[in-house]
């Protein structure tokens, strides 16, 4: 019955393969930026489990919505004073 | 601490001593341990080797042993040689890691030191440990004194190694029964102890930059049942490599190993399974009722994962009556693991033994011969009236 595609104890012979696994169809919150409050401190970005933070030039641009499952510790971690990041309801 | 100053030759060392002096000589890439009674004596005195430069190993003291299990399972995925030792709860925390080693199908050898499981607190010897851990997807040996654990360590890292296998492998001996008392070993030398176990090639490496690779990734329904099978095929298959290995060392160092050990078990009319160290014990009672003409035998059962059953039903078939005694009791109303299993490779045998199961020696509890000989009075009672009157009992229990 096994599978000839299967290989010795499931390895896959590439690295970063969870990249391609799309994660984001999980996500039930949106994190949405207000980059006029933003001030690209990028602590988002380091408590990011899933890597789902965009910076680019330092600068915080916004989300990888294919991974982001929407955990929404981006806006709880996002500092009091400035709340750039929401949590909004994905639609329907 | 033990002092070994001599190879070749015989030498008194206590099960810890002598698994130490194995690891010793086998000087493995990584070991992460922490200790536990009754096997901390190993991960000391191989310490202490360490301490004296006398091994290369990266020696790794962790916090817990679900970390030393942990730590084992990244060393080895990482293409080193890996060891380590533990005993009972050590052994109930490393479980859910357990199935990681062998699912990730990871060469890694482990000395287990048998011992009661809690609760009530115990550190005397049963199998509830290891027992537990049978279907684990780990090999399991277990070694009835000081020279086969001593045999069982080499053996066991030639099995897990093997390219057909390549599934982690537990050495059991019984907690200071075996662990603690001092018995006369042969050592084998170090250069042929290198030269039996060979180099160690890994199948994959995380540390192959060149070569990158995803160890353990998320599997679901269209893959996981596919990798179970892989995995369930190599265990089977090692039966074969366990023999292959054992014949080498026998060619190699003198002394037979088997799937099993059979004693005077050839005509015997009722015969009495156990495992380990009481193997020992009993066939002092085998010797005493055969100078007194019955026919009665033993089978110690060596390779207890992979279950090798076709050969047990052969080696028992001939029997009238045989009692299974389990040093663990599976709390299933029904009766021990080695119970269940012997009695259910019986079952394809054309003329079923009679098979009844005593619980013995929980904790610690003493197993004289005494206690073997009205084991096997009870066996030629039941012989002899046809009747069971306890399938599944204590031993000793009124």
């Amino acid at each position: 019955m096994t599978k000839k595609n299967i290989t010795f104890a499931g390895i896959i012979f590439e690295g970063g393969t969870a990249d391609k696994y799309k994660t984001g169809g999980w996500r039930k919150l949106r994190p949405t930026l207000d980059k006029d409050k933003c001030i690209d401190c990028l602590i988002c970005w380091v408590m990011c489990p899933d890597s789902a933070v965009i910076v680019e030039d330092g600068k915080m641009v916004g989300f990888n919505l294919e991974h982001c499952k929407g955990c929404g510790i981006c806006a709880m971690e996002c500092p009091d004073k400035v709340k750039a990041i929401t949590m909004e309801e994905e639609e329907k | 601490m033990a002092t070994v100053t001599g190879t070749k030759k015989v030498v008194g060392l206590t099960g810890n001593s002598a698994i130490a002096y194995a690891m010793k000589q086998i000087d493995p890439d990584v070991c992460a341990a922490y200790p536990i009674t009754p096997s901390t004596a190993i991960m000391e005195e191989f310490s202490g080797y360490y301490a004296d430069g006398q091994v290369s190993t990266e020696l790794i003291a962790v916090e817990s042993e679900h970390s030393a299990m942990s730590a084992c399972i990244g060393a080895s995925a990482a293409g080193a040689r890996v060891m380590t030792a533990t005993s009972s709860q050590g052994l109930a925390l490393m479980w859910e890691m357990l199935y990681v080693a062998s699912g990730l199908r990871l060469p890694i050898v482990m000395a287990v030191v048998n011992r009661a499981l809690s609760a009530p607190i115990n550190i005397h010897c049963d199998h509830s440990d290891s027992m537990g851990a049978r279907d684990s997807g780990w090999i399991q040996l277990y070694s009835e004194n000081v020279q086969e654990a001593y045999d069982n360590l080499f053996q066991a890292v030639r099995i897990a190694e093997d390219k057909r296998v390549l599934t982690p492998v537990m050495v059991c001996m019984d907690g200071f029964i075996t662990s603690h008392a001092i018995e006369n070993l042969t050592l084998i030398d170090d250069a042929e102890v290198k030269d039996f176990i060979g180099e160690h090639e890994p199948a994959y490496s995380l540390l192959d930059t060149e070569n990158p690779i995803t160890v353990g990734a998320m599997t679901l329904p269209d893959a996981y049942m596919d990798i179970k099978h892989q995995q369930s095929k190599a265990i089977a298959a090692s039966k074969d490599v366990v023999l292959e290995v054992a014949k080498e060392f026998e060619q190699r160092f003198g002394r037979s190993y088997g799937l099993m050990e059979t004693y005077r078990l050839e005509d015997a009319e009722v015969c009495v399974v156990v495992l380990s160290s009481a193997a020992g014990t009993t066939k002092v009672a085998v010797d005493e009722l055969r100078s007194k003409g019955k026919k009665v035998g033993l089978l110690k059962p060596r390779l207890y994962r992979p279950f090798p059953h076709e050969e047990i039903m052969e080696a028992l078939k001939h029997c009238k009556a045989i009692c299974v005694l389990d040093r663990a009791d599976s709390m299933n109303g029904f009766g021990g693991p080695l119970f269940t299993d012997i009695r259910a490779s019986l079952y394809d045998a054309p003329e079923r033994p009679v098979v009844i199961n005593r619980i013995f020696g929980l904790g610690g509890r003493d197993y004289t011969a005494e206690d073997a000989i009205g084991v096997y009075e009870e066996l030629f009672k039941v012989v002899e009236t046809g009747k069971v009157e306890r399938l599944s009992a204590y031993l000793g229990e009124e």
